[in-house]
């Protein structure tokens, strides 16, 4: 994975953050994810939306990219630069979508209830461990089956592909 | 037993899986739309393949079309130039074009044990004919359209058993929305919801579209219903053979099970803003609506349009509100035209719009102001759905759409007629 460490500063969302709030359908005509970035989290109200600067960490509750399977909302974070996603669960689409894009996502409930807004994280994806700096305490992330690491390890599905020819 | 368990496990050539393994298997049909079609074939350029079956690559404009604006031309325009490269033999484009999940059924493209994915979430619909159908990303829409394969992670099941009998104004609508609303928009995440018992074979096919349609509405990744004489006989009048149906079972059996009795389900409405805030039509808010919109992938196929007309037919649209009618493909609008139900639905003073997604992802054709309330029989009443992120969206079946249509607010059909 390319960015195996992350640091950066929680904001954080409800339950049942879906696509259509991530990048409403309206942006759906353009694939560049800057772009799409620029309207990120625009379907949600305007103090939670403004509070999110580049390299931020989303914490968000579950069912995090739950509806429409636009792989664009995967996208919009990315180009918000947002630099991991942690969340309690994601829906199943989204999922592959993030892991697909190479978005850093990762899923553990207990870190996202004891994570605070503006709490300073540290992410390390090869280890498995989400380190709360403000708070002093590590909790682990539960490892990737190898089936999804090797989609993971190669930078994404298409180059996945692309090895593989 | 999970159907759909069985179906994975012969298309990956295994004599077992279980819940929890990965697998790799061959894909029947891919499916895109002129949303997530532009990304997938961007990622699918870089792979510089061709595509791995012509026939087997389904590509529908239907969300932007007819297009909204310069930049919905360019992507329809981008897609068009793909399928006309690569001759792709189901491009649907102009009068050609429907709703996505109304059009592929008609057309013939799904039959019992295929095993479909959509760059849609709504790719589930297809579990109604048996088929084991799900929505997928761009990323994994372009490597399917390039190697026709795809992984999935085998799901655990839930199995709805159903008994009973729908009553009048009760259908498919209901029973999803209900199921929603008793186990949440995460109540079945990552599971696929099989629909089993005595009640299936009172209920239609069309409405069996309508509740696999919406399982993706409790987070699960397909639902599936058993083939029946209806599913048969549906079939074979668009010329489509089911062929042989594996009953075997596999020994995982299901991880939970809901007993459902439809005799006493009444017709239901999903609040603002999420499809799980579910209620019964007689405890509804009467709010004051502005637009209300019948069709949709969920509810704008024929019965639907019939169903809401049986409710309307004579009378006039509340002053001040806004009905539109979208039928669900050119078939569905052909039908309703000959039937006399789109004469009838300007009579009531309705629009009626070109067979397309519209106003249901706050596309065009319906968009709503800040403040303003819509009424729909589509799937989602996210915060912004249709339109500015002040207005708001309720779900309902046809018939309670046609009734709110007429007094202005939230009623139930029983109130009309
Ligand atoms: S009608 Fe609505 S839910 Fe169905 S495919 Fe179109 S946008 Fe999606």
């Amino acid at each position: 994975m390319e960015n195996t460490v992350v640091e950066g500063v929680a904001k954080r969302l409800g339950d049942h953050v879906n696509t259509d709030v991530i990048i409403p359908a309206t942006y759906l005509v353009s694939t560049d994810y800057c772009e799409l970035g620029k309207h990120f989290l625009e379907g949600l109200d305007e103090t939670s939306r403004s509070k999110f600067k580049p390299g931020d960490i989303v914490v968000a509750g579950k069912n995090f990219g739950s509806g429409s399977s636009r792989e664009h909302a995967a996208l919009a974070i990315k180009g918000a630069g947002i630099s991991c996603v942690i969340a309690s669960s994601f829906a199943r689409i989204f999922f592959r979508n993030a892991i697909n894009v190479g978005l850093p996502i990762c899923e553990s409930p207990v870190a996202v209830k004891s994570i605070m807004e503006g709490d300073s994280l540290r992410i390390d994806l090869s280890r498995g461990t989400i380190e709360n700096i403000t708070g002093n305490v590590s909790f682990p992330i539960p490892p990737y089956p190898d089936f999804l690491l090797g989609i993971i390890d190669a930078g994404g599905l298409i180059n996945l592909l692309l090895e593989q020819k | 037993m999970s159907g759909s368990r069985v179906i994975l496990r012969e298309k990956a050539g295994r004599k077992s899986i279980k819940p929890g393994d990965f697998i790799e298997v061959p894909v029947d049909l891919v499916l895109a739309n002129d949303v997530t079609a532009p990304l997938a074939i961007e990622e699918f350029g870089k792979l510089n393949m061709g595509v791995f079956n012509k026939e087997k690559i389904v590509l529908v404009l239907d969300h932007f079309t007819p297009n909204r604006d310069v930049a919905s031309a360019e992507q329809c325009l981008f897609v068009r130039e793909f399928a006309n490269e690569n001759e792709i033999s189901h491009f649907y484009d102009g009068g050609n074009a429907g709703i996505e999940h109304v059009l592929l059924p008609e057309e013939g493209l799904i039959s019992p044990g295929m095993i479909v994915v959509g760059g849609d979430s709504h790719t589930c619909t297809y579990g109604a004919l048996g088929a084991f159908s799900t929505g997928m990303g761009s990323t994994d829409i372009a490597a399917l359209m390039a190697t026709g394969k795809t992984w999935f992670r085998v799901p655990e099941a839930i199995n709805v058993v159903v008994n009973g009998k729908f009553r009048k104004w009760v259908g498919g609508k209901d029973l999803i929305l209900y199921l929603i609303g008793k186990i949440g928009v995460d109540g079945a995440t990552y599971y696929s919801l099989e629909f089993t018992g005595n009640g299936i074979e009172n209920i239609d096919v069309e409405a069996r579209l309508t509740i696999a349609n919406m399982v993706v509405e409790a987070g699960a990744k397909n639902g599936l219903f058993p083939v029946d004489k209806k599913t048969i006989a549906y079939l074979s009048q668009l010329g489509v053979d089911s062929g042989e149906i594996a009953v075997e079972a596999d020994e995982y059996g299901y991880s939970g099970v809901i007993e459902l009795d439809i005799s006493n389900l009444t017709p239901m409405v999903a609040l603002p803003s999420l499809p799980s805030n579910v209620i019964s039509v007689e405890e509804a808010p009467r709010v004051k609506l502005d637009q209300v919109v019948i069709g949709s992938c969920t509810n704008g196929r024929i019965s639907d349009l019939r169903e809401a007309l049986e409710v309307i037919s004579g009378m006039r649209v509340s002053k001040g509100l806004r009905l539109i009618v979208i039928p669900g493909s050119p078939r569905v609008y052909r039908q309703a035209l000959n039937e006399g139900i789109i004469e009838n639905f300007l009579e009531v003073g309705a629009v009626i719009s070109p067979p397309t997604c519209g106003p249901c992802l706050g596309g065009h054709m319906g968009v709503l102001a800040a403040g303003e309330k819509a009424l729909s029989t589509t799937n989602r009443n996210f915060v912004g759905r249709m339109g500015h992120i002040e207005s708001e969206v309720y779900l309902c079946n046809p018939a309670v759409a046609a009734a709110s249509a007429l007094t202005g607010t939230i009623t139930d059909p029983a109130e009309i007629i």
